[in-house]
């Protein structure tokens, strides 16, 4: 217990590494320089996979790192305006677990949250306690779109209806809702596209992808500025594919292995010191010309 | 009512409530993201047993959506009992690469 609480005490937000997209070329500036630096407009805080309700021993505390993360968020000097959540809210879809997880982020300081679920939100089937908290801004279909600081947000949903070879997808209502919802932008208009799982494929032997990857990012690549944004992973992947940008985030729970590097996707047991550097939030910050940028925070001391 | 009948009724009962059959029940084991055994062939009125052993919850989903367990943490345990002829496929709907079959005949 001793061992946990000095680590506990110890934790904050510091050094991550921030990625600039810009005409395509990915550079890399430090997380402290970014704080100090003019580099951009806080847009969003990304938090995913809080699995609330887990209790084994790759961290027996997730409440505690939860409210780490969401003390350091709020120490912040410069906090975005409001957050996504991209799912795995709870570990077993319990009412009780719903219910811890929606206190714990209502002390997040942001004026709103968007929450996607993830496969542990609905694992009842149609998802009665995850809707009954986070669907009203869909009508409780789970996706939907909304326009903040001038750039367009689509939610989506794609662990409600696996394919046969297990990824997930979006389910043909889902996919003409997806393609009328984006033939009305303009191309110059920057999105941002958030689901639970990849809407990439990273690895098929896990179900790590979306079955209908392809057909979303076809839609995607006439825009200029696109961010593509998942958890479910528990750890960073990411990519670039033109004007595209595929990022996962960290879980603020507990690691999972790389692709293919354990028998299945489960909790990765980590020394005690070395997890706080691998649970963590993902910032993003718009710049002048109106660029996303990511943030990648963890919870090790920088 | 005839005394036959009655016996009949009394034999039933006996059967199916008070004294369960161990042969009536199998056992399905999860570990390290299987189902083992991953086909199964049962007769009308089985109950098939899922335990899950992995510290990962897994879940057990019909395709057809004909059953469907709660997310099982390491050691829970859910049952379901086929009343009726078919083949019944499921799987994990938190890990959906895991997938298994049951054949009632």
């Amino acid at each position: 217990m001793t061992d946990r609480r000095e680590v506990l005490q110890c934790l904050g937000v510091g050094a991550g590494t921030l990625f600039t997209l810009s005409g395509g070329v990915f550079s890399a500036f430090d997380m402290a320089q970014a704080q100090t630096q003019d580099v951009g407009t806080p847009l969003f805080l990304q938090i995913s996979d809080t699995h609330i309700g887990f209790n084994k021993e790759a961290n027996p505390d997730v409440i505690g790192t939860l409210n780490t993360t969401i003390d350091a968020v709020n120490a912040l000097p410069r906090r975005p305006a409001f957050a996504l959540h991209t799912g795995d809210v709870t570990h077993l879809s319990k009412a009780g677990e719903f219910d811890t997880a929606s206190q714990l982020l209502s002390r997040l300081k942001v004026s709103e949250l968007h929450v996607v679920p993830g496969e542990r939100d609905v694992t009842d089937g149609p998802g009665a306690e995850f809707f009954a908290r986070f669907g009203k801004p869909s009508s409780n279909k789970g996706y939907y779109s909304f326009d903040a600081n001038g750039v367009h947000f689509v939610a989506l949903v794609n662990v409600m209806n696996f394919k046969p070879n297990g990824l997930g997808a979006l389910g043909e209502d889902q996919m003409a809702w997806l393609r009328d919802d984006l033939s009305s932008r303009s191309a110059s208009q920057p999105l941002v596209v958030f689901a639970h799982m990849p809407l990439w494929t990273i690895y098929e032997p896990w179900g790590w992808g979306t079955a209908e990857g392809e057909e979303i990012a076809s839609l995607l690549r006439r825009f200029g500025s696109v961010t593509v944004l998942n958890g479910h992973i528990h750890q960073i992947v990411q990519k670039v594919e033109g004007n595209i940008l595929f990022h996962t985030a960290r879980s603020t729970a507990y690691p999972q292995p790389s692709a293919g590097s354990a028998p299945g996707p489960g909790p990765l047991l980590v020394p005690r010191a070395e997890l706080p550097g691998m649970l963590g939030v993902t910032m993003a910050v718009m710049d002048s010309k109106r660029a996303v940028s990511l943030a990648d925070t963890s919870l090790a001391q920088g | 009512m005839n005394s036959r009948l009655f016996a009949f009724v009394l034999l039933t009962i006996s059967a199916t409530g008070l004294h369960p059959v161990i042969a009536d029940e199998i056992s399905v084991t999860i570990k390290n993201f299987d189902y083992s055994p991953m086909e199964l062939d049962i007769k009308p009125g089985t109950t098939v047993v899922w335990k899950n052993l992995d510290g990962e919850p897994h879940t057990i989903a019909s395709t057809d959506g004909m059953f469907r367990s709660p997310a099982l943490d390491q050691n829970d345990s859910y049952s379901f009992t086929f009343s009726r002829p078919g083949v019944f496929k499921y799987i994990c709907s938190i890990h959906p690469k895991m997938k298994a079959t049951i054949t009632v005949r």
